[in-house]
């Protein structure tokens, strides 16, 4: 573990706060971070790194600092998600199809942090092309948790598909980091590894220039340390942008203003059908104890229903597969990415390119999408799931008549071995049951962490609010995180490895 | 509703996506767990609902049709795998 103090052990508040008032230097702080992530190498956080572009970002703001034209987010290091395109640094959706892309361009998100101030570590590795919750299907391998459980060597997964953002986050590796949310994939790697995450309202922050999976679902936001953080991060990454047609006219406000204001009066609905049969009392017993919290705080809590809940994955892995289906075609092995060799036809080159540079998970979402949007299949499932979805969203509308926000369980278990769910994908789909609907009515969402298993592992709530009031969402989310005062940090056991 | 090693083949064909013979029958039976879960939805009565097409309440925006950028063959081609000045090369589609 780092030494009590050390820049690395800083929130981004914090880091924030010192940078202001000169008591370290963005060089200082980014150097710190720079040697952290080297000396994690064995966790594969990582998919690369950018130290000398993290210098000369540092080294541009302490010139800014020093002439006092400092942005809000100035000499901050983060970790962005290899799903981002950033200008000149290869992006590579955790994809051998894109293992030598270099994009021309920078996503609106990336473009604000950095026109914000912040510093630049490298890029997060993840699930290939955002599908899955483990970071196993990575084309780069796996990304190992920091956490352990107790008296045990085992390597467990840090959840997915943001599972390099989280590690970075969790190992102090970076101040915070963006991760990206089509089904849990901010959410879930979040609550396994003891940190904040949150999927905004879509339309929130723009998908221009993120490597698209399912358009109608895909939603930037922030990872970090704290939701004080995250407010922070969001505020930043958030912008109304003309690039983006589904990025809503709605100016941004300033999250961090409301965050200590209590729960006293707010209403927390407790969605009945999120008790699934099997999960692990640990589970059901965090969750009393964040409505406790809550009620302790002021808050009236009420019992809602959410009554198609159960159609929410399955709705899911109709509508994300058919749209992924549409969004990779782009793929062929001409205009960019990897090109399969020694091929005489052009559908030969189409069919062989991509099946080289696709992994098994996404070849079968491909397959599978394919076949929902074919003719004859179409009502059968697409158009069946696109009503599926329209009653999961009422459903939310209903509840959100009777309560402020909602209070979940974030994921049905802590983080798991590798290679737990290799033989059945729809096992590995389960870990998102809790946060899938959430994308599906394209509210926001938010991961605090709210204690320990008895092994020691992290475990996850999540709050649930109206479309754009993240303000809402962030301030229950800091009535939880005060009363959990969660400080469990993994043992950096990896700096020997 | 399943699927079949025909459909299976006749689907990745319209992915553009190569499938080795051999992989044929597995992906048939990683598909079909698929399908056989998703099946639950049709025990839902949907009639009447209209389908959830985007979960934005605001009309497309318009914009003005000119050009906002262009004149930038050289990085849009930095990534092609077969490229010759500023075209795509790709093998001989006509004799």
């Amino acid at each position: 573990m780092a030494l009590p103090g050390a820049p690395t052990d800083f929130t981004l508040a914090e880091a924030r706060e010192a940078v202001a008032a000169k008591k370290i230097s963005s060089h200082e702080l980014t150097e710190a971070f720079v040697k952290a992530v080297v000396a994690a190498r064995p966790l594969n956080a990582f998919v690369t790194e950018t130290p000398e572009r993290a210098l000369a970002m540092a080294a541009v703001s302490d010139a800014r600092l020093a002439k006092g034209e400092a942005g809000p987010l100035e000499g901050l290091p983060l970790a962005i998600k290899d799903l981002f395109c950033t200008k000149s640094v290869r992006t590579t959706a955790g994809s051998n199809i894109l293992s030598n892309f270099v994009p021309p361009y920078e996503s609106t998100v990336t473009q604000n942090l950095w026109d914000a101030g912040a510093v630049m570590l490298g890029k997060t590795n993840m699930d290939e092309f955002a599908m899955g919750s483990s970071t196993e299907t990575s084309w780069f391998g796996p990304t190992v948790s920091p956490w352990r459980a107790k008296n045990s060597d085992v390597k467990l997964v840090p959840g997915g598909s943001s599972g390099g953002s989280a590690t970075a986050v969790s190992a102090n590796l970076c101040l915070a980091a963006t991760g990206t949310d089509t089904g849990g994939s901010i959410r879930q790697p979040a609550a396994v590894t003891g940190s904040v995450g949150l999927k905004p309202t879509y339309g929130r922050c723009s998908r221009w220039g993120i490597v698209a999976f399912a358009s109608s679902l895909d939603q930037a936001g922030p990872m970090t340390r704290t939701v004080r953080d995250a407010a922070i991060l969001l505020k930043a990454m958030a912008s109304v942008d003309p690039k983006d047609s589904t990025s809503v006219e709605m100016p941004v406000p300033d999250y961090e203003a409301g965050l200590e204001s209590g729960v006293k009066g707010l209403k927390i609905g407790i969605p009945k059908e999120y008790r699934v049969d099997g999960a692990p009392p640990e589970i059901d017993a965090i969750w009393n104890k964040g409505a406790e919290w809550l009620k302790a705080q002021g808050a009236e809590i009420v019992e809602v229903s959410l009554p198609h809940t159960k159609y929410a994955l399955p709705t899911y892995y109709i509508v994300a597969p058919a749209e992924a289906s549409s969004n990779l075609a782009r793929y062929d092995g001409v205009r960019y990415g990897r090109r399969a060799k020694g091929v005489s036809e052009l559908i030969d080159l189409y069919e062989k390119s991509r099946a080289e540079g696709f992994g098994a998970e996404v070849r079968r979402r491909i397959l599978i999408g394919t076949y929902v949007l074919s003719a004859g299949y179409y009502d059968a499932y697409y158009a069946r799931a696109q009503k599926l979805r329209t009653l999961i969203a009422r459903d939310f509308t209903n509840a959100f008549r009777q309560c402020d926000v909602l209070l979940t369980p974030a994921t049905p278990g802590p983080a798991f071995a590798f290679g737990a769910n290799a033989d059945d994908p729809v096992a590995m789909y389960l870990n998102d049951v809790f946060t899938v609907t959430v994308n599906l009515a394209g509210l926001p969402g938010l991961s605090v962490p709210a204690g320990l298993t008895a092994e020691g592992l992290p475990l996850g709530l999540q709050l649930i609010g109206k479309a754009f009031d993240e303000a809402t969402v962030l301030r229950a989310g800091r009535a939880i995180e005060t009363a959990a005062n969660f400080t469990a940090k993994p043992q950096a056991w990896w700096r020997s490895a | 509703m399943s699927v079949d090693k025909d459909t299976v083949r006749r689907i990745a064909r319209l992915a553009r996506l190569a499938l080795e013979e051999e992989r044929v029958e597995p992906m048939v039976q990683e598909l079909n767990g698929i399908l056989a879960w998703v099946e639950q939805l049709k025990e839902v009565d949907v009639e009447g609902v209209a389908p959830l097409t985007s979960v934005v309440e605001q009309r497309l925006k318009m914009r003005e049709d000119v050009v906002t950028e262009g004149g930038n063959a050289d990085a849009l081609m930095a990534n092609a795998p077969g490229g010759e000045d500023h075209f795509f090369v790709v093998p001989k589609v006509v004799e």
